[in-house]
């Protein structure tokens, strides 16, 4: 047994890479807190378009929020949108230059409160763009703000005492709603907090940049994430926190694939 | 029987001591230093290098992508 005592230094050699950060993200440190899931996010994306090779043939719409500064991490071209307004930024785009590649960016302060009217319209038109939308359930760079998706009894700023559903109603579902739209083509919810999760939100943003080639409608990826800051937890913590409240009202998988809805399997009664 | 052995390499001065990877390893390879970079945040290291399978899912979770991973396949005699 006397290969046991290979050296790290024999192994890190440039024949034996496995995983290196992509060349598609920019060498510039991240704005992010420690632990925010934006940053595998935007791995995530870069990674996509850097096996794709479309990195020339890509535009991004950033969005305001903690990631308005997007384009200053990714090294594609990217324009800036005002609140809200990425998907009718990225309508303008895609329709101007058909056969770019066009994808917003948006947290959910930005999608689903303020962008509301312009996510629905441009996910009726079916515009062959995609949309990524980032949920972590506050508006996280304004301070922790409720949002329309903070969770039934969930602490934030603006409700200290808990989310109260008969003052300010329930939290929204809006991947749920943009899937009962005709102009959809690809809908689906995961997360990258853990190893597995993340892979399979490469597979679901691979699947996404692809249909834009076909030109069958719009694809939508909704990403659970953490905001450690915002709900005041450590990452291990706010990771945890998310499995046990975010997962059980945003379900994980996929939507609709294909324009068809995805039929759940019903659960066994006891 | 081949072996697979794997190492990463943490960019320090770009780790904030998130931990994510700490909690991701699955052979328990990683671990916090006492000392802090540049930014004041405490970076990972590889405390148990040998168990270290090159798996990436430190890598992998990592939000800021500071961890980049080798593996080698090693002929036993």
């Amino acid at each position: 047994m006397e290969n046991q005592s290979v050296s790290t230094d024999e192994i890190v050699r440039e024949e034996n890479l496995v995983y290196k950060k992509t060349s598609l993200m920019t060498s510039k440190a991240l704005s992010y807190c420690p632990g925010c899931g934006h940053g595998v996010v935007h791995r995530i994306i870069a990674e996509v378009i850097d096996e794709m090779g479309i990195q020339a043939d890509t535009i991004g719409v950033a969005p305001v929020g903690c990631s308005v500064l997007a384009y200053e991490f990714l090294d594609i071209d990217m324009q800036q949108a005002a609140h809200g307004r990425a998907p009718a930024v990225a309508t303008g785009i895609k329709r101007c230059w058909p056969d770019k590649f066009v994808f917003t960016y948006q947290g959910d302060g930005d999608l689903a409160a303020i962008g509301t009217a312009e996510t629905i319209h441009a996910c009726n038109r079916g515009e062959n763009i995609t949309i990524i939308f980032i949920n972590n359930g506050i508006y996280g760079m304004t301070g922790g703000q409720m949002a329309p998706t903070t969770l039934p009894g969930m602490r934030s700023s603006t409700t200290p005492y808990g989310r109260d559903i008969a003052l300010m109603g329930n939290p929204l579902k809006i991947t749920e709603v943009v899937a009962t739209l005709p102009g959809t083509y690809f809908v689906a919810r995961h997360s990258v907090h853990t190893p597995l999760n993340a892979r399979k939100t490469k597979k679901a943003m691979r699947m996404a940049f692809e249909n834009q080639k076909l030109k069958k409608g719009l694809s939508f990826i909704e990403i659970v994430s953490n905001c450690n800051s915002g709900w005041k937890m450590t990452p291990t913590q706010a990771n945890k926190w998310m499995e046990d409240n975010m997962f059980p009202y945003y379900p994980m998988g996929d939507i609709k694939v294909n324009g068809e809805m995805v039929k759940k399997k019903e659960e066994p009664k006891a | 029987m081949a072996k697979i052995k794997g190492a990463i390499v943490i960019d320090r001065e770009h780790c904030k001591g998130c931990e994510l990877c700490v909690t991701a390893c699955p052979t328990d390879v990683i671990r916090m230093e006492k000392t802090v970079n540049g930014k004041g945040y405490h970076f990972a290291y590889m405390e148990n290098p040998d168990a270290c399978t090159g798996c990436a899912n430190c890598a992998v979770v990592c939000p800021d992508g500071v961890i980049t991973v080798y593996r080698k396949k090693i002929e036993e005699l």
